[in-house]
């Protein structure tokens, strides 16, 4: 018989499911994986060099560009790390409204990895769903900032400006009638609050919703149960964290375990796997998503019973206000220093990590006293997650590895940076 | 004071001695240097040791302390020049040294310990040897093979007994190390498509590079002497 020789096949790094830019360099024996080699940096943009030319409050905007489905939580890790070198203390509705939208942001990435998980091992009808649940949470986003994905809300000692008022409302339309119109803006009479809290009566439904289409799926559990096992210890060995090391069944989240903001004040659990498989990965997302939702709804019943100041009031990191400067050198000067030279900030070293919702993402700066940071160092959960692919897919059919990337949430902005 | 980390760097002080020297720090963060000689014997027992159990490796880094402190515009006396036309850029200091400074390089460790909810970090410097070399850590740590990697692909820093030490975030063929300080932002080659040739050509970059935010330092007393890193020591 002819001897049958592996061989190597090249995926991606323009092909629909990897996820962005990914290349993969396989090499396949008939139709089994023996070894994977990722070819990364096909998005590199050099985030960081270009932070260290930049002074520190314009690099907020390229921290939304680094996982581009998780938006706010970047910005986040990279204002803690500052703020952790200023020394600087935030006001408390400053923290519950970035607890909120950390949160928020954590159902869209997650929603975004259902979606597109689903999609990539044939369940079509899943990204649709997903994506009618995001295009709510994107409106938050739009109404608190302007934008619809690349924020830039959290700045250093706060969040940029309190909620807003009112909720954007759908424009009349020969596509809609006025009955359909009505019923789209009825969500939207109130207070961006309002519009949350009703998201987040409606959420734990659309959940079910999901869960009844995939959970007990025969074809969606041969896709993932028992593919790409990680046991609790290769898992920390390989650095994975956030939902890929809880689905190994390591109880390990920052939110409980070095507590930043106020998530010592909120009430909810920590979903963790069993077997470390893809589908106990996927069972830890949605939870995590019902869990998300229950954190958003304490945070809306604390910000409306307590107004307050949103930045700190440090104008030599924060702003003045508008009004101020009308009428107060000081303030004026203030702003001119503020947006042409920006803020010095003490000689040291941080390193602040969040639990972002692929993992634990850290921000490690070094700064010499200067008005631009000395060096960024960004730690991408995802970088870590797929330097494993190659464990992971070891022995596994070649379709398996499209299971995989699903399963590792994997976004190109943040790996390559 | 008997937080978790004093307690922690109690013991480490207690078990490694000099090996290991305690950089204040302000954020309270615990910060160790240690010789690049010490480097595997201290994080095998770092991670195998119990009261340590350091068991992840959660960040390698290169840095690059060559312009560490250099302001470009002075601002101690006023200057007639305006802001941007008084920058001077630094001259360009080629690697091609056959020494660099003791502490030009390091690799910085972030370690996390799950089992005793703890976080440490470790730098080493890499020496005056050209190209900078230190141990790999990844026999001890496996999350470390693409981290390393990195900080050899952007700061040209090599890590002995790494398995697979390829350019990992860069180009294809590219040429230098881009994150060190000396290499300029904008690049030293820029591409373009040739229709002649048929094929995308390399060529040197054409345009000025230009500082729109001079970096400066100021001595400011808005901070109390005790924030500053190597004052404090909580």
């Amino acid at each position: 018989m002819a001897e049958i020789q592996s061989y190597t096949m090249n995926f991606g790094p323009q092909h629909p499911a990897a996820h962005g830019v990914l290349r993969l360099v396989l090499e396949i024996e008939g139709e089994t994986i023996q070894k994977a080699d990722p070819h990364v940096g096909l998005l590199h943009r050099a985030t960081e060099k270009l932070a260290e030319s930049k002074p520190f409050n314009q690099s907020i905007g390229y921290m939304d560009r680094l996982d581009y489905v998780s938006m706010m939580c970047n910005e986040h890790g990279y204002v803690m790390a500052i703020e952790k070198l200023l020394g600087l203390e935030v006001p408390t509705r400053a923290q519950y409204i970035r607890v909120m939208f950390d949160e928020m942001t954590r159902v869209l990435n997650h929603l975004m990895w259902l979606g597109a998980h689903g999609l990539d091992i044939g369940a079509m009808t899943m990204f649709l769903y997903c994506f009618r649940e995001r295009e709510d949470l994107m409106d938050c986003y739009e109404a608190v900032s302007g934008t619809r994905m690349h924020a830039t809300y959290y700045r250093p000692g706060g969040v940029y400006r309190d909620l807003p008022e009112t909720m954007p409302k759908y424009a009349e339309s020969r596509f809609r009638s006025k009955k359909e119109l009505d019923g789209m803006n009825s969500v939207r009479e109130g207070s961006m609050l309002d519009f949350i809290e009703d998201f987040t009566v409606r959420f734990p439904a659309c959940v079910d919703e999901y869960e009844t289409l995939l959970t007990d799926n025969r074809i969606w559990k041969q896709r993932t149960v028992n593919i790409a096992v990680v046991s609790p210890e290769r898992a920390m060995q390989l650095g994975f964290t956030g939902p890929m090391l809880r689905g190994s069944g390591v109880e390990w989240d920052l939110r409980k375990k070095q507590p930043y903001e106020v998530y010592d004040q909120m009430d909810f659990d920590i979903p963790v796997g069993v077997n470390g498989d893809c589908y106990d990965r996927y069972l830890v997302r949605v939870e995590e998503m019902r869990q998300s939702n229950r954190i958003m709804k304490q945070c809306i019943d604390w910000l409306r019973d307590n107004p307050g100041p949103v930045i700190a009031d440090d104008h030599k990191i924060a702003p003045p206000t508008r009004v101020e400067m009308k009428d107060d050198m000081e303030s004026l000067i203030h702003h001119f220093k503020l947006f042409t030279e920006g803020y010095c900030v003490p000689e040291g070293e941080a390193y602040a990590a969040i639990e972002h919702p692929k993992g634990e993402f850290g921000v490690y700066i070094v700064s010499d006293g200067a008005n631009k940071p000395y060096r960024v160092k960004i730690r991408a959960p995802g970088f870590a997650h797929l330097s494993a692919m190659s464990e992971m897919v070891e022995g596994h059919m070649l379709a398996d590895v499209v299971a995989v990337i699903g399963t590792q949430d994997i976004v190109f902005g943040e790996v390559d940076r | 004071m008997t937080s978790p980390y004093e307690t922690l760097a109690a013991r480490i002080d207690a078990r490694f001695g000099e090996q290991m020297q305690r950089v204040a720090s302000s954020c309270r963060e615990l910060t160790y240097e240690l010789d690049k000689d010490d480097l595997i014997a201290v994080a095998t027992a770092l991670r195998n040791e119990s009261h340590f159990g350091f068991e992840m490796l959660v960040d390698v880094c290169g840095v690059d302390y060559l312009d560490y402190g250099s302001d470009e515009w002075t601002t101690n006396s006023a200057t007639g020049t305006g802001f941007s036309r008084g920058v001077e850029r630094a001259s360009v200091i080629l690697d091609e040294a056959d020494e660099f400074d003791a502490r030009r390089f390091a690799v910085v460790y972030h370690l996390l310990s799950i089992q005793n909810n703890l976080r440490l970090r470790l730098r080493v410097y890499t020496g005056t040897s050209n190209p900078p070399i230190v141990r790999s850590v990844v026999d001890i740590w496996n999350g470390a093979n693409w981290f390393e990697r990195e900080a050899f692909d952007l700061y040209g820093i090599l890590f002995e007994g790494h398995p697979d030490l390829r350019r990992i975030l860069t180009d294809y063929g590219f040429i230098g190390h881009p994150f060190r300080k000396d290499f300029p932002l904008m690049g030293n080659v820029e591409v373009s498509y040739d229709a002649d040739e048929g094929r995308v050509v390399y060529k040197p970059v054409s345009i000025e590079p230009r500082t729109l935010v001079p970096r400066v330092i100021r001595d400011d007393n808005r901070y109390s002497a005790d924030l500053k890193d190597g004052n404090g020591d909580g």
